[in-house]
């Protein structure tokens, strides 16, 4: 009985001093710990490569994982900056402040939500509200909507995307998504499913689109969206109708910090929001962002 | 005499330390099974503060993050589970017993060297190849074949689960099949039996044990397995109504949702108490395969 007692103390001790080599001692390093949005993953990578190789000394990791993932990793101190494409539940601000985190938020690009077909769809347009009808699943054939007579196969991204959780809220109404939705992990894979499935529909952040010469990826096809069935339709890669937020689902793509943001993370979203850097935001496809929301994150840099 | 004496308690001294190391390590295991459990009893009791044990066990719909009202229902989950699993085993068992059969009795010992390191590396192969072969290889074949939109289905996932439990139950079922005593095999000729006969009527049933034993630790095996199932059935979460409708496993569900779950809430809870279901589920099925297994090795002795 003895030497159980003195094991369990031991292996008590052995994890003690596990966890204080994670805690954020770690994190204090020179390292900037980037972690979030999947539709934002490969924009900040591609920030990050471009402003380590300016600075150099610099040091920046960008990991994935969607917006709950990088939100929870800001709560629980495991990086330094997390990028999320949606806006902060309640429930997330008050466990944060519980914790004694103040999150501070920046936007540093605008998404336009895309709804992709298979090209050989004869789809080209739907209303907001047939998208959550689809997608709530009360819409099961295309024949409905003037297509084949095809039951529809829908992808979406998991309950951790900061784009399933904006669709929900502003396309389906926060109502339930439709139990056959085929939860895939991340952008990459619905485009990959929606240009072999023939009846599928999927959505995505408009800079997954685009390969790298910048054309639309084939095989796919991009809905135009109305409003509702009286307004025009527009669509997602028409950027004069995003700026101008004529198309209906766009939406910032935020980073977050906790608290007054660092030096060298304050210096990398300068350089995010300088015209460099939101040149490269446009460059892979998203949109530059408007004159309030820079105003904002001025304010929140100080 | 003083020397000798001396010599005498240092051996001693060291017999008994090493007794100790080993019985040491020999609690270590026992002790991270038990504190593993109690880990998860602590984490997932939480959960049922807020949802019902019969609503967690009975409810068929799993949504903690619905607008309307979260839903924390394990059913649809455990049935997919239970069905990949036994479309896995379903097609591994026989595939697996026969080549073990062949191995044992039938193959020359050179392709015996040649074929049994090559199953055993089929064990090597990371889930996530497997995963992904089954995203762009058998994924697509089974659209193609049953004339459906997509593959990820739970077909797909059966398949690709029988690959992986194959080597266990080869591996097992065939070292069980050689453990038969050469007397058995002998009697059984001497009266007139043929190889066949032999293998069907005496070895086999000899070492049912241990086959089914070899079954059992697959099923473990393929009811834990997490990465092929999330990237090759499509997760949709509705209740599988066949083998040609994308499912989400236990696994699955835990892997998708911990990563982003806040933590502390009965969403996290809840995700715990999947994964006790979990570890009862695989202990129970392991624990049988070695009540078999001893059971076989005491019969043959």
């Amino acid at each position: 009985m003895k030497k159980i007692t003195a094991l369990i103390g031991l292996l008590a001790l052995l994890l003690v001093a596990s966890l204080g080599l994670t805690s954020p001692a770690s994190a204090q390093k020179k390292m900037i710990q980037i972690k979030g949005s999947d539709t934002m993953v490969n924009l900040v990578q591609i920030l990050a490569e471009e402003y380590m190789a300016k600075k150099p000394g610099a040091a920046i990791a960008v990991l994935g994982g969607g917006s709950g993932t990088g939100i929870t990793a800001i709560i629980n101190g495991t990086c330094d900056l997390a990028n999320h494409s949606r806006e902060w539940k309640p429930k997330e601000l008050d466990l944060a402040y519980e914790k004694g985190v103040r999150p501070r938020i920046f936007a540093i690009a605008v998404d336009a939500l895309s709804i992709i077909v298979n090209e050989k769809n004869p789809i080209e347009t739907l209303t907001m509200a047939q998208v959550g009808s689809i997608f709530r699943g009360e819409i099961k054939n295309w024949k409905v909507l003037g297509g084949p007579d095809q039951k529809i196969s829908l992808y979406g991204r998991q309950s951790n995307s900061g784009t399933y959780s904006f669709l929900q809220e502003h396309v389906l109404n926060n109502k339930n998504y439709s139990p056959d939705v085929k939860e895939m992990n991340g952008n990459a894979q619905i485009i990959e499913a929606v240009t072999q499935d023939l009846s599928g529909i999927g959505y995505v952040g408009v800079g997954y689109l685009y390969d790298e010469k910048g054309e639309v990826r084939k095989g796919l096809k991009v809905l135009k969206i109305k409003k509702d069935d009286n307004s025009p339709e527009y669509s997602p890669l028409d950027k004069e109708a995003v700026y101008s937020a004529k198309y209906a689902i766009s939406r910032p793509l935020y980073q977050c910090t906790n608290g007054k943001p660092s030096a060298a993370v304050a210096d990398f979203i300068r350089f995010e929001l300088s015209p460099e850097g939101q040149a490269i935001v446009e460059k892979e496809g998203f949109f530059k962002i408007g004159k309030d929301l820079m105003e904002q994150n001025e304010k929140n840099l100080r | 005499m003083m020397s000798v004496k001396k010599k005498g308690v240092l051996g001693d001294l060291k017999e008994s330390l090493i007794q100790k190391i080993f019985q040491t390590s020999g609690l270590l295991a026992i002790i991270v099974l038990l504190g593993i459990f109690a880990l998860l009893l602590y984490t997932a009791i939480p959960a049922f503060r807020e949802v019902s044990l019969k609503e967690f066990l009975t409810s068929s719909r799993w949504d903690p993050t619905s607008p309307e009202k979260p839903e924390y229902g394990l059913l649809s989950m455990l049935a997919s589970t239970i069905m990949v699993t036994l479309g896995a085993l379903l097609i591994a068992f026989p595939v697996g017993v026969a080549v073990a059969a062949y191995l044992s009795d039938v193959a020359s010992p050179r392709v015996r060297e040649i074929v049994k390191p090559v199953v055993e590396l089929l064990a090597a192969i990371p889930s996530v190849v497997v995963g992904f072969i089954g995203i762009t290889l058998v994924g697509p074949m089974i659209a193609k074949i049953f004339n459906l939109s997509h593959g990820l289905t739970a077909l797909n996932g059966s398949l690709l689960l029988a690959i992986m439990a194959l080597p266990t139950i080869i591996s097992i079922s065939e070292d069980s099949l050689n453990a038969v005593p050469i007397s058995f095999v002998e009697a059984s000729l001497a009266l007139g039996a043929n190889r066949w006969q032999t293998l069907v009527r005496v070895k086999i049933p000899a070492a049912l044990s241990g086959i089914i034993a070899s079954l059992m630790l697959g099923m473990g095996r393929a009811i834990g397995e997490t990465m092929t199932v999330l990237m090759a059935t499509g997760n949709a979460r509705a209740f599988p109504q066949g083998f040609l409708q994308s499912v989400r496993t236990l696994t699955a569900n835990i892997a998708i949702e911990l990563g982003e779950v806040p933590y502390y809430t009965t969403h996290y809870y809840a995700l715990f108490a999947i994964g006790l279901v979990l570890f009862i589920m695989t202990f129970f099925v392991n624990l049988t395969a070695d009540v078999i297994l001893e059971k076989q090795k005491r019969k043959l002795q």
